[in-house]
């Protein structure tokens, strides 16, 4: 197979694209679909630092290398969500990528904020795992943003997360997820940072190859608690339907953030105030990671 | 050639030569699953392997929680 763009040997096939490139113009293209988000969707600017939420994954990783290699200022975050070898191997990959490139890297230990660590949380409230994983994750970003004085957070949600999420909201009809489904989500209140996903228009494929062709040592191994998990299920079921159909995932997602997204939203946004109890954003009296971290006190004492 | 596959990670040997996209076909995995690295080089589904050939079969699908980052 060959590259499109020089007739060398292709590196990867990118069948919705009906295209192949070799090493070199699959990072180029890689970079440009980034710059496209980022200038599309107005995420930042290059006078703003970056705080990227990450994972020792690929996708967090691949994020932060395009950001470094474009040159915007950044920091890292990496949330201990206490899972095992698994965290302790994440946090080290993090760690590593972090000093080889001399960026700060933020240090945040779930266990510390909400009594316990995932695994714990999960055996104490028995609540689906990666529901208070997502709940606790979502408020400590925001969180640790507002306590280094960070504007944006950024995310490596690529284009299949960020399809079957929309697949998971279509299925249940959750009208009110779908409008705040974005790219990037502004922020409405002052103790509301922005978060933006620049991997959105780019396949989990992608950005695992980008990140084996950079040379990012990141974890593979995936999350123990993900086997079974609903958004896996839904991956599944896409990536059937892209085999039959390259470019089903682009389009269902394209489709929606162009054509039917701006149908589902609301004249009215939902009214924001600060939680009593810890002084973050929250639609209630009490923020639901509060309310986590209570009844996870209350179990475990 | 050997074919190291994760999740979890487990080892096959299979016989004879054939291209990716075959191979993959006998696995019940689809291509746009995984990447194939062989002597630390990508490969495209139509590319040839066998004989003495050590791949790995990454998986590059991940999740859980929606948030992750």
């Amino acid at each position: 197979m060959k590259c499109r763009k020089c007739g060398g040997s292709a590196a990867l096939e990118l069948r919705r694209h009906n295209a192949a490139f070799c090493s070199p113009h699959f990072i180029e293209f890689f970079r440009k679909q980034v710059a496209e988000a980022v200038h599309r969707h107005r995420m930042f600017s290059p006078d703003e630092t970056i705080l990227v939420a990450v994972s020792g994954g690929k996708d967090s990783l691949a994020l932060w290398d395009v950001l470094i290699e474009d040159g915007y200022r950044t920091a890292g975050l990496y949330l201990d969500l206490g899972i095992f070898d698994y965290s302790v191997e994440s946090k080290a990959k993090c760690e590593a990528f972090a000093a080889a490139r001399g960026q700060a890297l933020h240090v945040v230990r779930v266990a510390d904020a909400v009594g316990a660590p995932i695994p714990g949380v999960q055996q104490a409230t028995r609540r689906p795992t990666c529901s208070a994983c997502g709940l606790s994750k979502r408020y400590l970003m925001n969180r640790a943003a507002l306590e280094h004085g960070y504007a944006v957070v950024a995310t490596g949600h690529n284009l299949d997360d960020e399809a079957a999420t929309l697949f998971g909201s279509v299925m249940h009809w959750q009208t009110d997820a779908l409008p705040r489904q974005s790219p990037a989500l502004p922020s409405t209140h002052p103790k509301l940072v922005r978060r933006v996903k620049p991997l959105y228009r780019l396949s989990e494929l992608e950005t695992a190859a980008y990140a084996f062709l950079r040379g990012i040592d990141y974890i593979v191994d995936e999350c123990p608690f993900a086997k079974g998990a609903t958004s896996i299920a839904h991956k599944e079921v896409l990536n059937r339907l892209e085999e039959a159909s390259p470019g089903a995932k682009h389009n269902f997602l394209f489709g929606f953030l162009e054509r039917a997204r701006p149908a589902f939203e609301k004249t009215e946004g939902a009214v924001l105030q600060e939680c009593t109890s810890c002084g973050q954003v929250t639609t209630g009296a009490v923020c639901a990671f509060c309310k986590l971290a209570d009844l996870v006190k209350r179990r475990m004492s | 050639m050997k074919v190291i596959l994760r999740n979890p990670r487990r080892e096959v040997q299979v016989e004879g030569k054939r291209r990716v996209k075959e191979l993959l076909v006998e696995l019940d995995i689809l291509p746009s699953t995984v990447l194939v690295i062989r002597d630390n080089e990508l490969l495209t589904s139509d590319a040839m392997v066998g004989g003495d050939d050590v791949l790995e079969v990454r998986p590059v699908m991940s999740g859980g929680s929606g948030s992750a980052a």
